[in-house]
């Protein structure tokens, strides 16, 4: 019995794994394919492997400005998500009071409100004053981000003592000092769980850039892939090829990133 | 007093206006204009309740809430059990063990429009030729009637979230400390009763967590329904959500769609809150 699970349990999970993968294994191996070939031998391997769906996607995506709209705006929004809302925490956890609980408890509750139920008086509010753009949109993020980032701040900050604040203050240090030199540093481990929930939501958002970024040029990877899969819905060679240049950089991250990634995912949600 | 207090608030605007103008005002028009008959730039009169009325027969959105609340069910079912299979296929002593732990969960890097795509071509193509070799019609039209379609998006779910829940199963498993199961074992306990009467108590938090996160992201799926099966066929498998955009922005009937929208947040509100509530309840009791 003990030796038999010694070997099924690691056939098993390579069984999983196997099935696990299957999907982006049939993806790559037929976005190599002709057109043709997809149609009549999807499961089979491609008789030659041809780059030109790749060369002709990646023009159709217009990648290159495509992913660095993708990364000036998941990098802006989520910097300025970690700078307010470390900021915001720490004020909301240093003074107390009333205040404070009630300001923390509407951040919190704000989590439970779906984006669907805001969506249509936002891109209205948004339409009159002019900020449907990159701006409002990296606003809008900080909006919507800063909840749970400052609930996850607030919890870090629970155990760093007050003491540090408190010796700083009277050595002269203003609060910005206090707060940027002394407690920031200490919530780095907490800053990498932030930094990486909210990259992984933001870099894959859709339906937000699809309702503020109205101008071509500007979209991001999801947006663009949109717009691109509703034009090539039959041209499935194009299409896999497509997804395929869309999902190599972020496995290209997650390979070198993985331990922290899981981990800040595990810590992120625990908490 | 005053001078005191400016470091404060000046750490808290950022946030505060930014939560204002996205969430709160938002939140606040919104529950008003569905009483009203507004068209998305302004409105000329209040109608009270007769969005609300409207909403009983609309049969649209009771087709996609019901067809929500069964992928809900169904989904959480499913990521969940699979969520904690894998947690603890992986938490056993293997080579290989961290390795498949990357691979599960790796899906929830792509996001799900992107998912929605590869799925559909699994669906679509490769589902069709395997119905080909086997010889199962039933194969070849995934996607192309409602039960399966609400089981693709069902397996597409499964697949994605159950690598995000076991991570979460992971952490509360790695804490069940090993002196009480090698004591249970001594005491000769098989290794189901170690599971359900030393581990599983354990991790209970653990399923507070997961059942919150899986309900309202299966509850809210948006990207996933739209990029795969789009709503079709006829709109049997359009969810809660992307029925509310298509009432707004396809049909163009701003005040009625936020109408739903607000009956969509206290559906949301009511399940994320009693859900935390009764587990909250149960670990205490543990």
């Amino acid at each position: 019995m003990r030796r038999n699970s010694k070997f099924l349990i690691p056939i098993l999970g390579l069984t999983l794994a196997i099935l696990w993968l299957a999907p982006f294994y049939l993806m790559f191996v037929n976005s190599f394919k002709t057109k043709k070939e997809i149609f009549t031998d999807t499961l089979k391997l491609p008789d030659i492997f041809t780059f030109d769906n790749y060369k002709e996607a990646f023009i159709e995506l217009d990648f290159l400005r495509t992913l660095f709209n993708s990364v000036l705006i998941t990098t802006l929004a989520v910097v300025i998500i970690i700078i307010f809302s470390s900021m915001a925490a720490y004020a909301l956890s240093r003074k107390g009071g009333k205040m404070s609980i009630f300001i923390f408890f509407l951040f919190v509750a704000a989590m439970l409100i779906p984006f669907q139920s805001v969506m249509i008086p936002l891109i209205a509010i948004f339409g009159k004053v002019d900020m449907l753009n990159k701006a409002g949109l990296i606003f809008m993020y900080l909006g919507f981000g800063a909840s749970l980032s400052i609930f996850l701040y607030h919890g870090a900050l629970s155990g760093i003592s007050k003491s540090l604040d408190e010796a700083a203050t009277i050595d002269g240090a203003s609060r910005f000092q206090v707060f940027w030199y002394i407690i920031f540093p200490m919530l780095k481990p907490i800053t990498v769980t932030v930094a990486i929930l909210n990259i992984i939501w933001i870099w894959n958002d859709y339906l937000l850039p699809s309702l503020v970024i109205n101008k071509t040029g500007n979209e991001t990877i999801p947006l663009k892939m949109f717009f691109f899969f509703g034009e090539y819905t039959k041209q499935w060679h194009l299409a896999l090829a497509g997804l395929a240049i869309a999902i190599i950089p972020v496995i290209i991250v997650y390979f070198f990133l993985q331990k922290h990634i899981i981990k800040g995912i595990a810590e992120g949600s625990v908490k | 007093m005053r001078k005191g207090n400016l470091w404060y608030w000046v750490f808290l605007a950022p946030v505060l206006i930014a939560l204002v103008a996205v969430v709160i005002l938002p939140l606040m028009y919104g529950i008003y204009y569905s009483f009203t008959d507004w068209n998305g730039i302004y409105t000329t009169s209040f109608v009270g309740l007769d969005h609300y009325k409207a909403l009983i027969g609309d049969e649209e959105f009771r087709n996609s809430l019901w067809f929500t609340t069964k992928f809900t069910v169904v989904s959480v079912f499913l990521i969940n059990f699979f969520g904690l299979s894998l947690a603890l296929l992986v938490t056993q002593k293997f080579k290989g063990n961290h390795v498949l732990r990357t691979i599960f969960f790796m899906p929830n890097l792509i996001g799900g429009l992107i998912l929605g795509f590869i799925w559909q071509f699994i669906f679509i193509k490769v589902f069709s030729s395997i119905g080909d070799i086997l010889g199962v019609e039933g194969l070849k039209v995934w996607l192309a009637t409602e039960e399966t379609g609400f089981w693709a998006l069902a397996i597409l779910m499964s697949w994605q979230l159950a690598g995000y829940v076991m991570v979460i199963y992971i952490s509360f498993l790695e804490g069940v400390p090993r002196e009480l199961l090698e004591s249970a074992q001594i005491d000769g306990a098989n290794s189901f009763q170690r599971f359900f009467h030393v581990t599983l108590p354990l991790v209970m938090p653990a399923f507070t967590v997961s059942l919150f996160l899986t309900l309202s992201n299966s509850f809210k799926l948006y990207d996933q329904n739209l990029s795969l099966t789009g709503g079709g066929p006829y709109n049997s498998t359009q969810m809660v959500a992307m029925e509310i955009y298509n009432t707004a922005f396809v049909e163009n009937a701003m005040a009625f769609a936020q109408a739903k929208a607000v009956i969509f947040f206290l559906i949301v509100a009511t399940i994320s809150l009693t859900q935390v509530y009764i587990n909250k309840k149960r670990e205490v009791e543990l």
